[in-house]
């Protein structure tokens, strides 16, 4: 018995990719703004969907290769959240640089919805699939400005990059397959936690899926792609890449690792310390030397993606929960960061480079003082989000007593405290350079405001956040 | 009478703030009424902290518990005792002086600016005031932001420099103090300070914790070797940042000594205690000479500050040997003696820092070489200076004799030659001062500047008298004082020599 209902979100999102698709081929040029309004239309309705189907407990269905639980649903809600986000600070930049089409909201649904099945997925080859859908819009978004040599560069090597990590992961787990002659997350669990699980060729198997999953997450030394993207990529596309598939690779790691490989963690969790302290080495000593704005981000994402894996190494049910906090935390912070750089840029104007930050505060000290919330919240300054986000992952590494590590996080969170630093100064200390008055659309201006407002909110009261994803996982 | 005062001492100043912030920088002059007002209401708010205090306790008063992260069972819990009262009462009372002293000076964002020192104000309270582990970090970090900014945009030349050093220095204190307060709390399953107070722990773990706890409060102090952030971040501070940082920032690495080192980690302080002595006794002898070759007024008094705050540390960690060679009674002074230094310090600190800025305001400079004869032209004004200076050099009847005296008797009881260098500070201490006074003040005008600086204002006559009188009133009379902290420094002297092994 199938039961169609618990994947409703998914197959409602499909259909409305098509009918957007569809009525975006018969608009003028003049009324592109309806297909905006109606991928903002499909997302509320998925966000129904959800809820209306919502679980309270772990339910499979499509023969066991699909399923349904309350962290996965926490987690799409999540990043429907996050793709609206991303559509309403892109508009305006969209408008204005030429790039608004109907493929950049079409290829971002379609994205979402491999974010989705990838959190769905219960069976390796599901997950495949989830992850191929999501890569492949992401390739083409990042190519959508087809002017810019940068961007088609960026695309290539993001795509052979990409193909290679595609493969590798695919090789995994055919060799699991073989190993174990199942490719469902629970059976497989079950086989690998039997005496002799552990043996040479599983964990050759493990190995290759690990750096699949790294590859998706950015972490050194398959990070490679990051910076480049970030950079090379339309800007509303750069706050794409940066923060939905984030969610997604976090889903990756969650099921792959802990559901299906699970009884491997001893393996896996010295593969992920490797993983770890590299990120955080060279995410933050690379970000110091970045005038690139965006390019900074890039390495600093490589950083806090050393944090999340921290929650993953302690392997202990708090430690999936508070990478999952983590996860959450940096995707609105990353989201809210693009967001800036877009409302600050103009026509023909990129507002990318650490420069042009010089003198915010002279000219707009309330968009200064988000920022500030938001680079304080990523170096781990309370009471915002990102000091509990850090303070709950070296929590669950001093749990499983691993203090060198958690030791050895905090020294390079203080070393990436100083190009975050940087931008403040920039924005407080310094003169403008460019004194054109800023003046965002009303909702953009709402929509920023309240998404930097959000960091310091959830970082005062950081027990709602924390209490849920307790429940849920 | 159940309102909750610290709760409002707390929120009162950064409510303030925030509507400063508000009113922006073009309703400046209502912005400064509101900070003045806000920052005399706080005062106020917190004289009952004093009047009902109950000295004959130990135990926190004006407590407030209210559950605030339930899974890490942490507390939005504040109260306070004889040693945290003192310490908010000196807060609360030298902020309105600071909003005052920057009134006119301030012309660049005067709405931020008063409106950093509002949040700043609330701030370095709920430092002093939580008794959560949680809560206390998250004061002690967020402070940075503020002071942060103040340096940035109100600083001198080498401004951006100074904030940045003095943000990653004690930044890189704290974060490992946050590791131990999280291994303290998976082991006591609570953050409550009292609960870490209680916990048994080994002596190597000990060990550990007190050296992460000492690079925090090390940094804070600051305590050689670790000093060279303040000298860079005073001189480039702002007058009313300088104030702040030397008054009452630096006492909460001292702060951080009593309520955290000692009694969480005790057998380890014992151990390391002539370590912590020996770092003090630099901070007081090398520290002190370094002063005395500064060219740069606002730089001397830095120099001295560190000097100054080496006695609190030395009365604080003198207290094991003190015991083990004399008696409960010497440690006891010694421990009343670095508190009283820690107030006392923070207004004489702050009202040279005051007198400096007087000066500066007028000629924008503050070499020692560039002023000379300033008490032909401004008399009233060299009258508190001199009062100041030589309460900075332990002139009995000032306050700064008062914790001096104290900690020397102590450390009397633990040897002869710890009392001795530490006694050379008053020495050392009235050589860089009284000398700086003399070059600065007496001696023929110099120049047309400084024959042409006209004497103190209304303002700054208020200031510079207000704390002229607290200095005295402290050196006379530091009775109330002591006794409030008597009972505290008691059970604390108990509680740090009894083992947890």
């Amino acid at each position: 018995m199938i039961d169609y209902s618990l994947a409703a979100p998914e197959i409602f999102l499909t259909a409305a990719i098509c009918v957007v698709l569809m009525v975006d081929a018969f608009l003028r040029a003049e009324q592109r703004r309806w297909t905006y309004t109606l991928s903002m239309l499909a997302l509320v309705g998925t966000a129904i969907c959800s809820a209306l189907f919502g679980v309270d407990e772990r339910l499979t269905t499509f023969t066991g290769s699909y399923v349904a639980d309350p962290a996965g649903d926490v987690l799409k809600l999540f990043a429907y959240l996050i793709v609206a986000l991303v559509f309403l600070y892109s508009r305006d930049y969209l408008e204005e640089n030429g790039l608004f089409k109907g493929e950049f909201f079409v290829l971002g649904l379609l994205g979402l919805l491999g974010v989705m099945i990838i959190i769905s997925g219960n069976n390796l080859l599901v997950l495949y699939l989830g992850l191929e859908v999501q890569s492949l819009s992401l390739y083409a978004l990042i190519a959508l400005n087809r002017e810019s040599a940068r961007s088609a560069e960026s695309a290539m090597k993001y795509f052979v990059l990409g193909a290679i990590a595609s493969g590798t992961l695919l090789y995994g787990i055919s060799l699991l397959y073989g190993m174990t002659g199942t490719i469902e997350l629970g059976p497989l669990a079950a086989q690998l936690a039997e005496p002799g699980g552990l043996n040479v060729p599983t964990v050759l198997a493990l190995a290759f899926i690990v750096v699949g999953v790294a590859f998706k997450f950015g972490a050194v030394p398959f990070h490679m792609w990051i910076p480049d993207v970030y950079q090379g990529a339309p800007t509303p596309v750069a706050l794409y890449v940066g923060s939905a598939p984030k969610i997604a690779a976090f889903a990756l790691a969650w099921r792959v690792l802990v559901d299906g490989l699970g009884p491997l963690h001893v393996s896996w969790s010295d593969m992920l310390i490797v993983l770890c302290v590299l990120s955080l080495v060279i995410g933050n000593l690379l970000a110091i030397v970045q005038s690139n704005f965006k390019r900074m981000l890039g390495y600093s994402t490589i950083s806090h993606v050393g944090f999340i894996l921290m929650g993953f190494i302690a392997g202990t049910e708090d430690g999936i929960r508070f990478a999952m906090f983590y996860t959450i935390a940096y995707v609105l912070m990353a989201t809210a960061a693009f967001g800036m750089i877009l409302m600050l840029s103009r026509k023909g104007f990129e507002a990318e480079n650490l420069e042009d930050f010089k003198g915010l505060n002279a000219r707009s000290p309330w968009f200064a003082a988000v920022m500030l919330l938001i680079m304080f919240s990523m170096t781990g300054v309370p009471p915002l989000i990102g000091f509990y986000a850090k303070l709950v992952v070296l929590n669950s590494l001093l749990e499983v007593g691993l203090v060198w590590l958690a030791a050895l996080g905090v020294v390079f969170a203080v070393i990436g405290a100083f190009y975050y630093l940087r931008v403040v100064w920039y924005m407080y200390f310094n003169e403008p350079v460019e004194t054109a008055p800023l003046a965002p659309a009303t909702d953009l201006r709402v929509a920023i405001s309240a998404n930097g407002l959000l960091l310091l909110a959830l970082g005062i009261f950081p027990g709602a956040l924390l209490n849920l994803v307790a429940r849920v996982l | 009478m159940d309102l909750p005062i610290l709760s409002i001492v707390i929120w009162l100043p950064i409510a303030a703030g925030l509507l400063v912030l508000a009113l922006g920088s073009e309703r400046s002059l209502l912005g400064k009424q509101v900070a003045l007002g806000a920052t005399v209401l706080t005062f106020v708010a917190s004289i009952p902290l004093y009047t009902g205090f109950d000295s004959s306790t130990a135990a926190m008063q004006f407590v407030e518990r209210v559950p605030w992260i339930e899974r890490f069972n942490a507390f939005y819990a504040l109260g306070v005792d004889g040693i945290s009262m003192p310490l908010i009462l000196l807060t609360t009372f030298l902020t309105p002086l600071v909003v005052i002293a920057g009134w006119q000076i301030i012309k660049l964002r005067p709405a931020q600016y008063f409106a950093a020192f509002l949040l700043l104000e609330g701030m370095m309270i709920g430092v002093f005031a939580a008794t959560d582990a949680l809560l206390f970090y998250v004061f002690w970090e967020v402070m940075l932001v503020p002071m942060f900014i103040i340096i940035g945009i109100w600083g001198g030349e080498r401004r951006i420099y100074a904030t940045m050093k003095f943000f990653l220095y004690t930044f890189l204190g704290s974060v490992f103090m946050l590791v131990a307060l999280i291994y303290m709390y998976l082991q006591a399953g609570s953050y409550a300070i009292a609960d870490l107070h209680a916990l048994p722990l080994g002596m190597n773990e000990q060990v550990l914790i007190f050296f992460a706890f000492l690079i925090a409060f090390a940094v804070k102090v600051p305590m050689w070797p670790v000093h060279t952030w303040l000298p860079d971040a005073h001189v480039e501070a702002p007058t009313g940042g300088s104030v702040i940082l030397a008054a009452i920032l630096l006492k909460m690495g001292g702060y951080g000594f009593v309520r955290f080192s000692l009694p969480i980690t005790p057998d380890a302080s014992q151990a390391l205690d002539w370590l912590m002595i020996a770092l003090s006794l630099i901070a007081i002898v090398y520290i002190a000479f370094v002063a005395l070759v500064q060219n740069d007024m606002k730089k001397l008094i830095a120099y001295s500050s560190i000097a100054h705050m080496g006695f609190v540390t030395l009365g604080f960690f003198v207290i094991y040997s003190a015991v083990t060679n004399g008696g409960e009674e010497g440690a006891q002074l010694a421990l009343q003696g670095g508190m009283v230094q820690m107030i006392s310090h923070g207004l004489i600190s702050g009202a040279l820092f005051l007198c400096v800025g007087v000066m500066y305001d007028r000629l924008h400079t503050r070499e020692i070489s560039d002023y000379g004869g300033v008490a032909n032209t401004m008399p009233k004004f060299a009258a508190f200076m001199v009062l100041f200076a030589l309460a900075n050099a332990g002139l009995p009847g000032t306050s700064g004799f008062v914790g001096e005296f104290f900690v020397i008797l102590g450390s009397f009881q633990s040897s002869f030659w710890l009392a001795f260098f530490a006694a050379t500070i008053l020495i050392l201490g009235a050589a860089y001062t009284l000398w700086m006074v003399r070059r600065v003040l007496y001696g023929e005008v110099r120049n047309e500047g400084v024959a042409s600086m006209p004497d103190l204002d209304g303002r700054e006559f208020f200031i510079l008298a207000v704390l002229a009188v607290s200095v005295l009133l402290l050196g006379i009379w530091p009775a109330p004082l002591v006794e409030a902290m008597d009972e505290t420094l008691g059970s604390l002297l108990l509680q740090v020599t009894q083992s947890k092994l």
